[in-house]
């Protein structure tokens, strides 16, 4: 990991807003490309254990605990998650999905305490048995600052199409 | 069909413990099916709880036909399709919402939820033209059992109590594990798109050979002693209810584990709510024989499959792509069981799902290997030495055996000679 990011403590309020992007920029291309090769285990470390791992579906403003979600995984369901791709009998991922995501557009919308809200859109391309997919959608993350580094607490992947049919998402989007 | 069609005689294809890959690659056999089977038999829409209130309308389908599944102003169920008869523009273009009318965008002739035309605009165009017989187009038959709506294109035919026939006791199965009696499927629908002729998907759901396999990953890591249902020593069975519908019946097996929840892996301890609802709806003993024997698994030809906690319809689009639709079932009446069984189903179906995305991975595996010319055959005998009947007459055999899927193709011949 990034030596600057192990610093500590620091205090994101007092942070210049371009120290501040950067570093949550340089935490979101960790995530991506942790994601984009397969990395299970250290993927799943980067969460928080009240997490929420969520990809709504039929549109960006529904109720995840009253209506259905492509994914909403609480921490438990994460490590599940991962478990299963590790086993290596995940069919959907055996053989793996060829990833290379981009993420762009980032905004940092509010610091409070140690967490951050962020935006960012995301483009991923997917090749796999099936064929070539496209995945793009704009996110909402919550970071938490823990031991000078960034954690997630919450991401919300928004599909652009999720009220249309999609494709199996198998691979951690 | 006709005498220039390329096709072979469908009986050529189909023999009773083998089917020919062409059935789920060859284009003309697929718009055959659309004739046949889609746009005759009795084809599952929606629900009622899906339009609760008057002038509600959700969008719906036979196949690749959007239908208008509307609750007119005086509360009935209609079925409309959604083409303007002026000039064929898609009449609405939303999902679902509530409306008493309908109006074109192309030329705003408007039309009545029940279908009928209210009104031309500029009307001085149609002077002295009756406005009677000019409404959109109608689903021919709507057949409702218990809130569930079903609908077929042919104004004849048998009757929705006729086609459901022995499968109808897996809708009631299912309500009665509501206290109320009643479905409310207000969780929306999960879409997922499929690269597979929908066949994969009418077979797969009531196998039971597959899952200690496809599953195998889910039952490791959960350390599931689900996956004994499919074993050898599974008391479970497989069961042919005639015209297409299947089932995988586990209750032998639930039954001899004699534990209320245990199907839906909890206990009466951790839904008191639930468990005290059921009871004082049923009484005691009753209660606790539904509670025992769960909701089912029953596959209801050719596009309702109730897999215990979630209700599927499979939509075919084209001979090489089906959409899976998926929403939790949910009991009225029952806030806490509902929950689970919306988060249960989040995390088994749909597009992510930790099971249907490795059912959807073999479904397109499937199709991919069924335009491979040789072999030409696919193989559906297992278990046949092995198949009776049941106390209602019905074909069963193990739980692995493939009884469904010969029962499967033995309605689909049928329907598709006659
Ligand atoms: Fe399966």
């Amino acid at each position: 990991m990034d030596p600057m990011l192990a610093e500590k403590p620091v205090d994101l309020a007092a942070l210049s807003p371009v120290d501040l992007h950067h570093r949550v920029a340089q935490f979101l291309y960790l995530e991506a490309r942790l994601q984009d090769t397969h990395a299970y285990d250290a993927w799943e470390q980067l969460w928080e254990d009240d997490a929420i791992y969520w990809v709504p579906a039929n549109g960006h403003d529904t109720d995840p605990e009253r209506q259905m979600s492509i994914l909403y995984d609480n921490r438990s369901r994460i490590k599940v998650r991962v478990e299963q791709l590790k086993t290596g009998r995940r069919h959907t991922q055996t053989p793996r999905s060829e990833l290379a995501r981009l993420i762009s557009n980032i905004e940092v919308v509010a610091v409070e305490g140690a967490e951050v809200s962020v935006r960012a859109n995301v483009l991923i391309y997917e090749d796999n048995l099936r064929g070539e997919t496209l995945w793009a959608a704009r996110n909402e993350y919550r970071l938490r600052l823990v031991d000078g580094a960034f954690r997630l607490v919450r991401k919300k992947i928004g599909l652009v199409n999720n009220a249309r049919p999609v494709f199996t998402l198998s691979f951690l989007v | 069909m006709t005498e220039t069609s390329t096709l072979p005689r469908i009986d050529s294809l189909i023999e009773p413990a083998r089917v020919h890959s062409r059935l789920y690659t060859d284009r003309e056999i697929f718009e055959e099916e659309m004739r046949r089977i889609w746009h005759r038999t009795w084809v599952y829409i929606g629900h009622e709880s899906e339009v609760p209130n008057a002038n509600d309308y959700v969008t719906k389908s036979i196949g690749p036909t959007p239908v208008l599944m509307v609750r007119d102003r005086q509360g009935e169920i209609r079925l409309l399709l959604n083409k303007c008869p002026h000039r064929g523009n898609q009449l609405c273009a939303y999902k679902q919402g509530n409306r008493a009318t309908f109006t074109c965008p192309y030329h705003s002739w408007t039309f009545a939820n029940t279908g009928e035309l209210m009104g031309y605009a500029l009307p001085d165009g149609y002077e002295g033209v009756s406005k009677a017989g000019v409404g959109l187009g109608k689903v021919a038959r709507i057949g409702i059992y218990r809130g569930f709506v079903f609908g077929s294109m042919a104004a004849e035919g048998p009757t929705l109590m006729e086609h459901l026939g022995g499968a109808k006791a897996a809708l009631d199965q299912l309500c009665d594990n509501s206290p109320t009696g009643e479905l409310e499927l207000t969780a929306g629908f999960l879409q997922h798109r499929t690269r597979a002729n929908w066949k994969f998907m009418l077979e797969n759901e009531t196998d039971g050979y597959h899952p200690g396999f496809v599953h195998a990953s889910i039952f490791q890591v959960t350390k599931s002693g689900i996956a004994n249902l499919y074993g050898k020593d599974s008391t479970a069975l497989t069961r042919d209810y005639g015209n297409g519908h299947t089932e995988f019946d586990l209750r032998p097996e639930w039954r001899r584990l004699d534990t209320p929840l245990k199907w839906f892996g909890t206990s009466e301890e951790r839904l008191p709510e639930y468990t005290a609802a059921m009871k004082a709806a049923y009484g005691d003993d009753r209660a606790r024989q539904i509670m025992i024997d769960g909701s089912p698994h029953t596959m209801i030809f050719p596009n309702l499959f109730i897999a215990e906690i979630q209700l599927f319809v499979l939509q075919p689009m084209a001979v090489d792509e089906t959409i899976q639709h998926v929403t939790a079932v949910q009991f009225k009446g029952a806030p806490d069981i509902n929950r689970r069984l919306r988060q249960q189903t989040m995390g088994s179906v749909g597009p992510a799902g930790l099971l249907l995305a490795d059912d959807t991975e073999m479904y397109e595996r499937n199709h991919r290997g069924a335009l491979i010319h040789d072999p030409e055959w696919l193989v559906l005998s297992r278990g046949l030495h092995r198949e009776r009947r049941d106390e209602n007459g019905f074909r069963v055999a193990h739980s692995t055996d493939e009884v469904p899927q010969r029962g499967i193709w033995r309605h689909y011949l049928s329907l598709m000679q006659e």
